[in-house]
């Protein structure tokens, strides 16, 4: 296993700093230009989610990429990590186009685009913090 | 570090392409907004969105093309994409966006199409 870990400060566009990490990391796994496009559009969603609306105290985000395999790399793990406030993954509702059109908030798609391009992810959150943790195979 | 966006517009009779080349996120999506409420007062009402210059979005820049796409259906107007990447067609997909502003692999055919 191998592991990186970068800790962003919560400034613009740190998410695309994060998506270069996940391209090299994937481009060294030979992962598909495809998957390694996924991998990166889910990576930029986490950090934004995490940049926008944790209000962690000590202003940064922690994105740990591990590569997975006993032999060869089979998985690639991303972990986005905030020390804020957290959320209820449970209480947001499924957002729809249908509802969205209606709606004047637009926004909040971050999770349900990273649960469709990602093969597994995990949501932890509670007061003192959040952590995605999001897979994806070779 | 900044990754700026780049929009250019081409109008034709009766229909306008607009081509973005970098990152739409807030601020791109807010410029992409900005030229095609420019083209709807100007009078068009079928709109292309070509981001064939376009290899990463996000969420956030999506949310303000969602208004651009109320916005044509408030004035019965028509609105597609094409050139997209495979991920940014199979994240408009995941959105359900696709169902409200159609995708087509090129734009000759998106021409052709919004036009019939």
């Amino acid at each position: 296993m191998r592991e990186v870990t970068l800790a962003l400060p919560m400034v613009p566009e740190m998410e695309i700093e994060a998506s270069k990490t996940a391209t090299a990391i994937a481009e060294f796994m030979r992962m598909s230009p495809d998957r390694i496009d996924e991998v990166r559009m889910a990576v930029v969603e986490a950090c934004i989610n995490a940049l926008e609306h944790s209000r962690a105290e000590d202003k940064e985000v922690y994105v740990t990429f591990e590569v997975l395999g006993e032999k060869d790399p089979e998985k690639l793990r991303i972990t986005v990590r905030d020390t804020g406030v957290g959320f209820s993954p449970e209480e947001l509702a499924d957002p729809t186009m249908e509802e969205k059109l209606k709606s004047l908030r637009k926004r909040g798609w971050g999770l349900k685009i990273i649960r469709g391009l990602m093969d597994e992810v995990e949501i932890r959150s509670n007061p003192t913090g959040t952590t995605v943790v999001m897979s994806k195979l070779r | 570090m900044t990754e700026s966006l780049n929009v250019t517009v081409d109008r034709r009779d009766g229909l306008a392409v607009i081509y973005t080349e970098g990152y739409i996120n807030n601020q791109g999506g807010e410029e992409i907004a900005r030229v095609a409420y420019k083209l709807i007062d100007e009078g068009f009402k079928v709109l292309l969105l070509n981001l064939g210059g376009t290899k990463i979005v996000n969420s956030i820049g999506i949310s303000i093309l969602i208004e651009i796409i109320e916005k044509m259906i408030e004035i019965s107007g028509r609105l597609g994409f094409c050139c997209l990447t495979p991920t940014i067609e199979k994240t408009f997909h995941i959105m359900g966006l696709a169902q409200y502003a159609p995708i087509f692999s090129d734009e000759a055919s998106a021409v052709a199409q919004l036009r019939a």
